[in-house]
């Protein structure tokens, strides 16, 4: 078998595919190609981290891929898939033919749609290019404002106020993390960083971005409120890059739809990463943005490309580094959680655990890592808690599963 | 260099340079190895990257709070259960050996 896989985007979900299918054994060639000029590395960084030096961590060093046998191609970009002749083509000209193509595409942060949004000090965060872009902007403006209070604009807020910038985080929903974080959780980390200096404003819609000389001055909200700044981040989630995918006519809805095995709807095309829209548990079909998930698809592809046995479904989990809080979440928190707190919120040191009549779905944990680790466990094999036990932090976590 | 012996889940052993200031975990992540998964790159965040540590325990520091948290409920967990990504080589290390189970995702 010398199958050749082409592989779309050099993220995490495409250089973890092709370093795992050289591990699976995989004798045929493996190409990886990348719009960004830079290797493959790992995005956390890039919101958690501030200092020279720290943003860029690859994430296998570029001698991996000689050994390894896998050609990188960075800095060109794929433009159509032929799916008849089983051929991409890319903006440079050439064609490269495939046996198996992977699409690992990503995601694009989701423009501001207000006047001032193209100003000079407006920034978005998703590459490398744009981390080297923020971390001179911040450090050379003294004021931030960031629109948007999702992790990524979070995090920024944390690392930018441990660095002595004054940071203004503008929410258009009424609490912060709305779509991802319990409401328990969001009360928790507004406070956290309200104590550590950070404004946060909810319910705060943003109508355009004043400058002068080209430059950003201020963020105004749709009550007349003017926020100096002279560095705007955008952070208001991302969207999925299936363009590609949708011209080759392969089916897409809000991302690329693929099936637990990372299959679409063509036997030679699979997807995974932040692009794809994939059934998850009950069925139903959600597009997770976490580098647990893109890791968990891409060996879902290794197992369809190398013809194993289909790896069974991981609960889906991510971390997040605010202050010292290390957050480690795992489960997706349903809409009104019952919740049991376990831990001091004030203290920094908690797990709020999301049951539904005693069966744990979500468990969102700072500085517990061994809450979140039994939690993730216990989804998993939908184990029963005990939620009177499970509050008192001197019952061991053991005691509090119910047989 | 220092030497690191790695048994991997499916019984083969590698012996692997690693240089002084990496990690146990980087050693195996640079030559490719199966086992040792290091979703989070080495932070201390995620536990995909659990060994038994066999020989060479005197040559590293004492595993952290968080480092612990993190193992106590991991998988086929042992006493000599370490997170590969905190054992950090240095000049002096000689004969470490580490067991990689088959359980990191």
């Amino acid at each position: 078998m010398t199958e050749r896989v082409l592989i779309i985007g050099a993220g995490h979900a495409g250089a973890t595919l092709a370093g795992l299918l050289r591990q699976a054994g995989h004798p045929g060639p493996i190409e990886l190609f990348g719009d960004e000029l830079d290797l493959p590395y790992h995005r956390p960084p890039l919101s958690k981290k501030f200092a020279e030096g720290e943003l860029e961590q690859w994430l296998r060093p570029m001698e991996f891929y000689q050994d390894q046998d896998i050609t990188v191609r960075l800095g060109d970009r794929v433009v159509a898939i032929d799916r008849a002749e089983r051929r991409v083509h890319v903006a440079s000209g050439e064609s490269y033919d495939y046996d198996h193509l992977v699409l690992a595409t990503g995601a694009r942060p989701r423009p501001l749609p207000v006047p001032g949004a193209d100003l000079d000090g407006t920034v978005s965060l998703r590459t490398l290019a744009d981390a080297r872009i923020l971390r001179k902007c911040v450090a050379e403006r003294r004021r931030l404002a960031i629109v948007g209070g999702g992790y990524i604009g979070l995090e920024v807020a944390a690392v930018a106020r441990a660095n002595g910038v004054e940071v203004t985080v503008v929410e258009r929903e009424e609490r912060v993390l709305a779509r991802v974080a319990s409401p328990r959780l969001s009360e928790i980390l507004t406070a956290h960083h309200r104590a550590r200096g950070t404004r946060i404003l909810t319910g705060a819609r943003v109508v355009r971005l004043s400058g002068a000389d080209g430059r950003v001055r201020a963020v105004v909200l749709d009550d007349g409120t003017e926020i100096t700044s002279d560095a705007v981040l955008v952070g208001i989630g991302a969207l999925p890059r299936d363009e590609l995918a949708a011209a080759a006519g392969l089916r897409c809805d809000q991302g690329i739809v693929v099936d637990a095995q990372a299959r679409t709807n063509d036997p030679h095309i699979l997807a995974i990463g932040d692009v794809t829209r994939r059934p998850l548990g009950t069925g139903t079909l959600v597009r997770l943005e976490s580098i647990p998930s893109a890791a968990e698809q891409a060996r879902q592809a290794v197992a369809t490309i190398m013809g194993d046995v289909p790896t069974a479904a991981e609960v889906p989990w991510f971390w997040s580094d605010q202050f010292d809080l290390k957050l480690k979440i795992a489960g997706l928190v349903p809409p009104l959680p019952r919740t049991v707190v376990r831990g001091d919120p004030s203290a920094g040191r908690f797990a709020l655990f999301h049951h539904d009549n005693g069966t744990l779905i979500a468990v969102e944990s700072a500085n517990r890592a061994a809450e979140f680790m039994a939690g993730k466990q216990f989804i998993a094999s939908g184990t029963r808690i005990d939620p009177a036990r499970l509050a008192d932090d001197t019952t061991p976590l053991r005691d509090a599963i119910l047989h | 260099m220092p030497k690191v012996t790695y048994e991997l889940p499916d019984g083969t052993v590698h012996d692997v340079d690693v240089p002084c200031g990496q990690s146990v975990m980087d050693g195996s992540v640079r030559n490719n190895l199966p086992g040792i998964v290091a979703e989070c790159g080495g932070s201390c965040s995620c536990a995909t990257c659990h060994v038994f540590l066999e020989a060479g325990e005197s040559f590293f520091d004492e595993p952290t709070d968080e480092e612990r948290e993190l193992l106590e409920f991991a998988e086929g967990v042992r006493p000599n259960s370490r997170l590969s990504c905190q054992l950090i080589i240095s000049d002096g290390c000689a004969a470490v050996r580490v067991t990689v189970p088959g359980t990191n995702g």
